[in-house]
């Protein structure tokens, strides 16, 4: 097989990193190259400097056996290199047609423009690689999987030969993502080349041609999902052996600490997202929520945690009824929350770490003493937790904003786990992370989970549900379809419940 | 050993670049940069619209130059002297010995700081509006109905002794401000009717209410402008020079709440919630603060801290109310309180400097003819620049920061 791209030597330093060393990579026509590697080895980098966003230190790129310099997107397209961004560059106002125009419109006489030929030709595109997007639709009417294929279609009508998908199963369900998968097979079937970038081990397996494992800027090796399996790959990216399956004692169940009864939720667009829906968590034991997003495990979250009320049912925490409580009423029961948007709800982007470690508590004593704030105490509490919960930063003083993923969400993880607790809600608590801080929040899960403390996980991540949870609860359209022993459970069985199938 | 000797090499090199990134990315360098970037800009406007730069350039072309760096140094000069005064003439009065002539000589540092005080007080209003996300356009509405309760309990309340009489019309002033901030408070917090609007609004209802009560109730019985009457002795504040020095202790006053204000927003619970609730509603939510409660709080505060700027200027300076004796103050408030990155210190530092700014243009108009609009240029100049720091960091090569602070500071156009 012939490579239709190659890079040479591409090194990139910012500042204090020395970000890309050296890199060689090959891809030949019609594969599909998986980048492994975690947040922070240098995929993106690599991926912008073939985009022409950053200019390489050293280093030369091949096209075809040819010799380019790429200094802007435009000229990587001209080259046929297209890339979807992990955040989508759609407006959501403009339908179809008109987002994969921008940039490239075409005019007719007078200077109008003109929609039908592109959305022509986007149909066309559409059809051949079964797509299923019309070009009238509006994007902000769309569901993400079918965004991203419109991200798809925009490389494809710009005559694109090399995809770079970067993180495109971030933000995909299960469904979704092997939606993705057949997309991607038929692309390279008609002569396509895509690079993949991901940090998620089973999916580079099940679905990659090759991969290329990258780790703090180098090449650690290239290897085919024949030749390696999870733990190889696991050990390549992290550099030392990680266990990706959790130790888990036995569960010593005692009370009720969480009951819920005919909880019905609303949405934001005020559409019944929750329906009567009923369980309990006991002490010492993880109850795991699993079911594909958008499911009303958002909803039950917020209700739980005080954020919303529910319109109908009730909440005991405790012995307490919590169905209108506040927040901060619950929080003070002994409530931890890890919500599922860290940066929007978790945390304080600009204020300092300090700060957020003490968010939920900083009008209690010791840190206030009537309303004067203690910074003594304060300071403490984060070198301390910053400490406990191996919080990789240079000061507590920074802004949490400047943190890494994995290290923001040890901050949230630290700042809940840190106050006496006997209840957590912990929601989707690795999403977007890399191995070494999952299996790092996984352990400290369970070490909650020994102490006694009740709680629930709310995952879209099927595998991390079956490893953690004690017993599984299904949601699906808003219900709890089944709830399960995860002991003897099976990753179909559960799937079939996720997709609503309930045997009869 | 000669390895370890360059490793530590190394790393005192990196620290003196780390040191050099860091000014770099810091906000300060950024305002310094802009604040003399406009100076620059206000130097080529005087330069091109002077009529002799353009003679002399038909002599020859540095004939040009130098008449038109003329033109903008004697424009700083007069700028200068008109702000903190004549040097030459400072040191001729003291050798005089006269007490007077070294009273006028000082005088426009002096007045400078009259100026600088009620924009102390606009801006910490504007300030404390946007640590919490909110935009208080309405400043100088809250200064005029601060005032008019201030001139109220100082003329109204009579036998008291100053030190009661003070506390009592600044605290006036200080509940009619806040007053006027509560209603776009409430309007926000129960409806969601955003407070730039609503501001605005209650802009035009104070001027106006302000006009009927000097023409009504407030109006002089033995007068016939729309003046009121003078205030009671025992309410204005205390003057620390003979005339024609008008410099009071209210600048003391400023500085004492701009320290208040600082231990509020940094120090205590209540700031932690404010500056939470502005940077980011749904973690404060989520960490059960009362966004309703504290919007209306921060509204009330900041309502009355632009009552005071009101209160300062009744009881120190005009002893009177009078129609428009704000020129505004409240809207300049806002500049300033962006200029001041909403921190306390930088809010009384740019609120001194427009105070220099604002004085000393009035008396370059006064003495060298120079039109006062040219200040209003290199205003408008320092805080194009400021608001759009990309321009600044361009043309310097600065570098951007990690994480942009300005960016939250100043949310809240549509943001939610």
């Amino acid at each position: 097989m012939k490579p239709i791209l190659e890079l040479r030597g591409i090194t990139k330093r910012f500042p204090g990193v020395l970000a890309n060393d050296n890199i060689d990579l090959t891809l030949n026509k019609g594969e599909i190259h998986a980048l492994l590697g975690e947040n922070g080895a240098g995929k993106s980098t690599l991926m912008n400097i073939l985009y022409g966003l950053y200019d390489p230190d050293e280093g030369e790129i091949f096209v075809n056996d040819e010799k380019i310099t790429v200094t802007s997107p435009r000229d990587a397209i001209a080259r046929g290199i297209g890339m979807v961004h992990q955040h989508f560059m759609l407006v959501p106002v403009f339908t179809v047609t008109e987002n994969v125009m921008l940039g490239d419109e075409t005019t007719v006489a007078g200077g109008f423009l003109d929609r039908k030929t592109p959305a022509a030709r986007i149909r066309e595109i559409s059809d051949e690689y079964s797509l299923e997007v019309d070009p009238n639709s509006y994007v902000r009417d769309l569901p993400v999987g079918v965004q991203q294929r419109v991200e798809i279609i925009k490389l494809l009508y710009r005559e694109a030969d090399i995809l770079i998908l970067d993180e495109p199963t971030a933000v995909l369900t299960p469904q979704e993502v092997d939606e993705l998968f057949t997309i991607m097979r038929s692309l390279v079937d008609s002569g396509k080349s895509i690079i993949f970038i991901t940090h998620k081990l089973r999916e580079v397996l099940s679905f990659a041609d090759r991969i290329t494992v990258i780790r703090g800027g180098k090449v650690i090796g290239t290897t085919t999902p024949k030749e390696a399996d999870q733990n190889k790959l696991a050990a390549m990216m992290v550099g030392r052996d990680v266990s990706l399956e959790v130790d888990k004692n036995k569960a010593e169940i005692t009370d009720t600490v969480l009951e819920v009864k005919d909880l019905v939720v609303l949405d934001d667009l005020n559409q019944v997202a929750v329906n009567k829906v009923s369980f309990e968590v006991k002490g010492g034991e993880i109850l795991g929520i699993a079911g594909v997003q958008g499911n009303g495990q958002t909803e039950l979250v917020k209700a739980i945690t005080g954020l919303s009320h529910p319109v109908n049912g009730k909440m005991e925490l405790l012995g307490q009824d919590i169905t209108h409580a506040s927040p901060r009423t619950i929080t003070e029961l002994g409530s931890a929350h890890i919500p599922e948007d860290r940066q929007k709800d978790g945390l304080v982007l600009t204020a300092t770490i300090a700060d957020n470690l003490v968010l939920n508590t900083y009008y209690l004593d010791p840190f206030a003493k009537n309303v004067m704030i203690q910074e003594e105490e304060v300071h403490n509490n984060a070198e301390m937790i910053i400490e406990n919960f191996d919080v990789r930063t240079p000061s507590s003083l920074i802004p949490v904003g400047s943190l890494s993923g994995g290290n923001q969400q040890k901050v949230i993880v630290g700042r809940e786990f840190s106050r006496p607790i006997k209840f957590l809600v912990a929601a989707q608590p690795t999403r977007g992370l890399d191995v070494g801080s999952i299996e790092y929040i996984h352990n400290r899960l369970l070490d909650k989970r020994d102490d006694g403390c009740a709680i629930l996980l709310v995952s879209t991540e099927l595998d991390e549900i079956m490893e953690l949870s004690d017993r599984i609860a299904v949601m699906f359209d808003g219900n709890i379809i089944a709830v399960v022993d995860a002991e003897g459970a099976t990753k179909e069985q559960i799937g079939l419940l996720m997709a609503g199938v309930v045997e009869a | 050993m000669s390895e370890n000797e360059k490793t530590q090499d190394k790393k005192k090199k990196d620290a003196g670049k780390v040191f050099l990134e860091e000014v770099s990315k810091s906000p300060l360098t950024l305002t310094i940069l802009a604040i003399i970037s406009g100076l620059i800009l206000g130097g080529l406007l005087v330069a091109v619209t002077t009529v002799e730069v353009y003679e002399a350039f038909d002599v020859s072309f540095w004939e040009g130059i130098k008449t038109g760096a003329r033109a903008a140094w004697s424009t700083y000069e007069a700028l200068f002297y008109g702000s903190v005064g004549n040097p030459g003439k400072i040191i001729d009065a003291i050798k005089g010995g006269d007490a007077e002539e070294i009273r006028r000589a000082v005088n426009p540092f002096f007045e400078s700081l009259v100026v600088s005080t009620p924009y102390i007080f606009a801006g910490l209003a504007v300030a404390l509006g946007f640590r919490v996300g909110l935009f208080n356009i309405g400043a100088e509405g809250q200064i005029y109905i601060g005032a008019a309760a201030t001139v109220t309990a100082a003329i109204f309340l009579k036998g008291l002794p100053a030190i009661v009489h003070i506390p009592v019309s600044l605290l006036a002033g200080f509940i009619g401000g806040g007053l006027w901030g509560l209603v776009p408070g409430l309007l926000k917090a129960t409806t969601g009717g955003h407070e730039v609007i609503n501001t605005i609004m209650m802009n035009y209802i104070a001027f106006r209410l302000s006009e009927f009560l000097l023409r009504g109730p407030l109006k002089n019985p033995d007068g016939f402008t729309p003046v009121s009457a003078p205030i009671e002795q025992s309410a204005r504040l205390l003057r620390l020079f003979d005339s024609p020095i008008r410099f009071h202790i209210g600048f003391f006053i400023a500085l004492f709440v701009a320290f208040l204000v600082y231990l509020l927003l940094f120090k205590t619970t209540w700031g932690y919630t404010l500056r939470t609730v502005g940077a980011n509603p749904r973690a404060a939510k989520y960490a059960g603060m009362n966004i309703v409660q504290t919007t209306v709080i921060a509204m009330v505060l900041s309502g009355g801290l632009a009552g005071l700027a009101g209160a300062n200027e009744v009881l120190g300076v005009n002893h009177n109310l009078a129609l428009a004796f704000s020129s505004g103050y409240g809207f300049d408030a806002i500049a300033l309180a962006l200029l001041g990155k909403s921190n306390p210190v930088g809010v009384v530092l740019s609120a001194i400097m427009f105070g220099f700014l604002r004085n000393g243009a009035i008396q370059m108009q006064l003495s060298a003819g120079i039109p006062i609009d040219i200040i209003s240029v290199l205003q408008a100049f320092i805080l194009a620049f400021i608001a759009a720091p990309a321009i600044i960091r361009t043309i310097y090569r600065l570098k951007e920061p990690d994480i942009d602070i300005d960016a939250v500071t100043l949310r809240g156009w549509g943001g939610n």
